[in-house]
């Protein structure tokens, strides 16, 4: 595991600041949106990377957080609603040199992309894909999505929703992700740490990001983020550390036979020592589902990363094809081509 | 039978013939044996003139079982050579091919030379010293056919015996049973009195040149791969496999060599959406499909055409609606190609008229794209894609150039939708480059700024901006010939796939002394500048088309002041060259 972001991307020779990426745009959220420090963690981050400015690419789809790409002063594409997986996979193919950022909600990604968003995530390809994730349609007024609770009341379940909701994680885990964060919100240090991390990471990076949404879905995430409980039903989880939390450091995790359970540390006799150890970048996704599955009331919910692991990407090896061919092939232009095969001269 | 078909053409193009070929084969992988909808028919159209069409009726027929031959006695002509294998008339077969007696022995083909061959018997006889199994023996009869096709035609094996050496490099038991069998067939043709009379087809006057055999959808891959190199553009296909078309995607994912980026998407709207990401970067960037995947695409042709990128959208078509007729032709989707899609939507629509012509229109269609910063629909049909023909080897530094608008770096000037003033394109500026950075997407675009834009002038002035752009490009097309007089009796217009048979219809009827002039129209939007001119010559104008009259209504829609008449086929199937000569005759006699 390299400390430095994609060393194919070209760096930039000079510094780069917050300011470098601010775009001319009136940032057009409501007032109090989470998406507001979303935008800021982001802003704070491309700099971070060290890349040239004109080598990173924000792609986006429908709804609330796809108006991201125009408040980032970077090339952009605001796309059509589900597709951004589809639009920045043939950005990456084609130039494998931009460092590629995707912003994406529950309705976009989970809903009308669901297909795209596991086949990118299947194919490994090296984008870094920012789910907000808010639980409601919030461009169109307050629809359940698929990650809304069961049983919500929204304007298209009167009397409450019948749906099972997708966990992001698990689908991210059941289509073979490589590397998946989670966040909220509330907290941009965390979500600036895992973004940097996210850019790390060779392959589809995901990054939930728990949002909340004050006209539509006000508080959706409260159970877990408010400031008074959020200690006790988070755990921020960090590679080669033990899984501890709460207010006092005395909750902690550990396996008990093959399902996690939360411990109180110095009860029965349990000290760190019989604690999960995290390891984002163990290849088995086992221990990682389970950590992402982990919800209120029974389980914190994981923050940080959860799972990093190793895997060739899909543009790496279109390179190494095409070089490939390029060496060995025996057509290397197209009067080449034309004239393989059968041909013959008429006089 | 299609790989029968195909060293059959192969063979006739060495002999230096020209040639035109159509394989027509079921939807189903292994469609149910003996059955009248399962037969998998492959024509070949040979002549020492130049060959325009695969032919309306043949004289040789091979039936290798009675559904193929109650399938396809409807194009012998009179007279024909029929050759069966006497073998697989069995009471059973005969039965399920729908027929109550043997046709081989109730005297209904009293009036065809028809040859009774052992197929079967011969073919097992002949590979019995192989000691090979039932299946592979079984598998070589088709290789007996053509052995006798060859001695009809007086051809030899060589290029047959390179294919098979090549083909079935590793298994040379194979190699050795399709010789044996080939040898087998053409001896037996030999021996036979009813195959005395010889077809001798003498050498077509073909322009001198380099040729090769090629079918319509390989040229099409390789007109977009001469574009990419040409204009000095990486290669982008984004595709998802559908019949007729999944050759291109095929074609092009060969070619690593040359740098082309082949991406199999999850579905049509990611192929489309991927190529779309592609252009921005600088890609050629193309997505190929057939009727329901182009219906699929529409949305994404929108973003193009709002982001105004460049992008070339290949629909092989094939019969609809729905999933409709996969595996046969029609030209059923212009109006989906047209118009199919939300709001003032304006793309560029090309059709290809030939397999060979497919490289042209692949490489004008990528010309046109890049260059006038807009989608390009070409439309192909099954017809041209699976069919094959003599292709004129040309040289890629010959053909037009093509220079895209790329935005220099740093360019002070530079604004996302500030347009040429000629052409009305806006300049392409790719991500990497210094002092270009901007966001581009699917709202409503403010005019040069390119900024997000609900003003209501605004969008009126851009909806006319993108119609414009695409109608200026009738000022960089050729201008529409008209083979025959510039004035007449009548005008046979048709466009796409049908010009080999309908240039073949009015030919003849113009033999016959009529005033009969025939317009073959590529571009359709724009239409070529002088369409008006052309149209206004003739005192009746007859426009023939494989739907119900789509293009016509187009003509209606914009060339206003001719009266049209019209003749349409909505059968799954080509043209024939006899049905047209009568719709032209029939609208001469007209009142």
């Amino acid at each position: 595991m390299s400390t430095q972001p994609n060393m194919t991307i070209e760096r930039s020779s000079v510094e780069l600041n917050k300011e470098d990426f601010v775009s001319d745009q009136m940032v057009k959220w409501c007032p109090g949106c989470g998406a507001h420090a979303i935008l800021s963690s982001v802003a704070n981050v491309f700099p971070k990377l060290g890349y040239r400015k004109e080598n990173i690419m924000m792609v986006s789809g429908i709804g609330c957080s796809s108006r991201f790409p125009y408040y980032v002063n970077t090339y952009g594409i605001h796309g059509i609603h589900g597709r951004a997986a589809a639009i920045s996979s043939g950005v990456k193919i084609a130039n494998p040199h931009l460092s590629v950022w995707m912003a994406t909600g529950d309705g976009d990604s989970m809903a009308i992309g669901g297909n795209h968003f596991i086949h990118i995530i299947r194919r490994n390809i090296d984008i870094n894909i920012l789910l907000f994730n808010n639980q409601i349609y919030g461009l169109t007024k307050g629809q359940y999505s698929p990650t809304t609770p069961m049983g919500s009341v929204t304007k298209t379940s009167p009397q409450g929703t019948i749906e099972h909701p997708f966990n992001p994680g698990e689908l991210v885990l059941g289509a073979q992700g490589t590397f998946f964060a989670r966040v909220v919100d509330t907290n941009p240090r965390l979500m600036t740490e895992v973004m940097f991390e996210a850019a790390k990471h060779d392959g589809t990076s995901i990054i939930e990001i728990l949002q909340n949404c004050v006209i539509f879905a006000d508080k959706t995430h409260d159970a877990v983020t408010n400031k008074e409980v959020r200690d006790d039903r988070q755990i921020v989880l960090r590679n080669g550390h033990p899984m501890v939390f709460g207010k006092n450091r005395d909750k902690g995790i550990r396996l008990k036979g093959t399902r996690l359970e939360v411990v109180t540390i110095g009860e029965n006799g349990i000290t760190e020592d019989d604690l999960l150890v995290h390891d984002v970048y163990q290849q088995d996704p086992g221990i990682h589902l389970m950590l992402a599955k982990m919800a209120y009331p029974h389980f914190p919910i994981a923050l940080g990363v959860i799972r990093s692991a190793n895997y060739p990407t899909y543009d790496d090896l279109v390179e190494e094809q095409i070089s490939y061919a390029k060496e060995n092939g025996k057509i290397k232009n197209v009067d080449d081509l034309l004239n393989s095969g059968e041909t013959w001269e008429i006089k | 039978m299609q790989l029968t078909g195909t060293l059959f053409s192969d063979t006739a193009a060495l002999a230096g013939l020209d040639l035109a070929t159509f394989p027509d084969y079921p939807a189903e992988i292994r469609a149910p044996h003996n059955t009248v909808a399962g037969v998998s028919g492959f024509q070949v159209h040979v002549g020492a003139k130049k060959i325009e069409t695969t032919g309306d009726q043949c004289d040789v027929l091979v039936a290798m079982n009675p559904a193929s031959l109650k399938a396809n006695l409807k194009w012998a002509s009179p007279g024909a050579t029929i050759i069966v294998d006497m073998d697989a008339f069995e009471e059973i077969a005969i039965k399920k091919a729908g027929y109550s007696v043997n046709p081989l022995e109730d005297g209904s083909l009293a009036n065809y030379n028809l040859v009774k061959a052992p197929i079967t018997t011969l073919t097992r006889a002949s590979l019995k010293p192989l000691g090979l199994d039932a299946k592979s023996v079984d598998k070589s009869k088709n290789m007996f056919a053509l052995g006798i096709m060859y001695h009809l035609f007086s051809w030899n094996f060589d290029a047959t015996y390179a294919f098979f050496d090549k083909k079935f490099k590793s298994k040379p038991q194979v190699i050795q049973a399709n010789k044996i069998v080939l040898e087998a067939g053409y001896s037996f043709a030999d021996t036979v009195e009813a195959l005395q009379s010889v077809y001798q087809v003498s050498k077509a006057a073909i322009k001198p040149g380099r040729y090769r055999n090629i079918t319509g959808n390989v040229a099409t891959a390789w007109g977009f791969l001469a574009a990419a190199e040409r204009s000095g553009r990486p290669l982008f296909l984004g595709s998802y496999p559908i019949t007729p078309a999944t050759e291109i995607l095929i074609e092009l994912a060969k070619h690593k060599s040359l740098g082309a980026k082949v991406f199999q998407a999850e579905d049509e709207i990611a192929g489309i959406c991927s190529a779309i990401g592609a252009s921005y970067t600088g890609s050629l960037a193309l997505t190929t499909t057939s009727g329901p995947g182009l219906s699929l695409k529409s949305e994404a042709i929108g973003l193009a055409v709002m982001t105004e990128l460049p992008l070339v959208i290949v629909n092989v078509q094939r019969g609809g609606p729905s999933t409709g007729l996969p595996t046969k032709t029609e030209q059923s989707d212009l109006y989906q190609a047209l118009f199919g899609r939300n709001g003032e939507c304006p793309a560029v629509v090309i059709a290809a008229s030939s397999s060979a012509n497919c490289f042209y229109y692949a490489y004008m269609a990528s010309k046109i794209a890049m260059e006038h910063m807009t989608p390009v629909i070409l439309l192909t049909d099954g017809y041209l894609g699976n069919g094959s023909q003599l292709f004129q080897i040309p040289k890629v530094a010959e053909l037009p150039d093509i220079k895209p608008p790329i935005a220099e770096p740093n360019d002070p000037d530079y604004k996302p939708y500030k347009r040429n003033p000629e052409t009305l394109a806006r300049k392409w500026a790719l991500p990497g480059t210094e002092g270009l950075r901007h966001r581009i997407g699917g709202l409503e675009k403010e005019d040069v700024y390119g900024n997000v834009s609900t003003d209501p002038i605004n969008h009126q002035k851009m909806t006319e901006l993108r119609n414009e752009k695409v109608m200026r490009i009738a000022n960089y097309i050729p201008d529409q010939e008209v083979i025959g007089d510039k004035e007449g009796d009548l005008l046979v217009v048709s466009w796409g796939g049908t010009l080999g048979a309908v240039q073949e219809a009015v030919e003849e009827v113009q033999k016959e002394g009529k005033k009969v002039s025939f317009a073959h129209f590529n571009y359709i939007m724009p239409l070529p500048k002088n369409t008006s001119d052309v149209l206004k010559g003739f005192k009746k104008i007859l426009v023939c088309e494989l739907n119900s009259g789509q293009f016509v209504n187009y003509l209606k829609m914009t060339q206003y002041g001719h009266v049209y008449r019209q003749y349409n086929k909505v059968q799954g199937l080509p043209f024939t060259v006899s049905e047209l000569t009568g719709a032209i005759n029939k609208t001469l006699e007209e009142k």
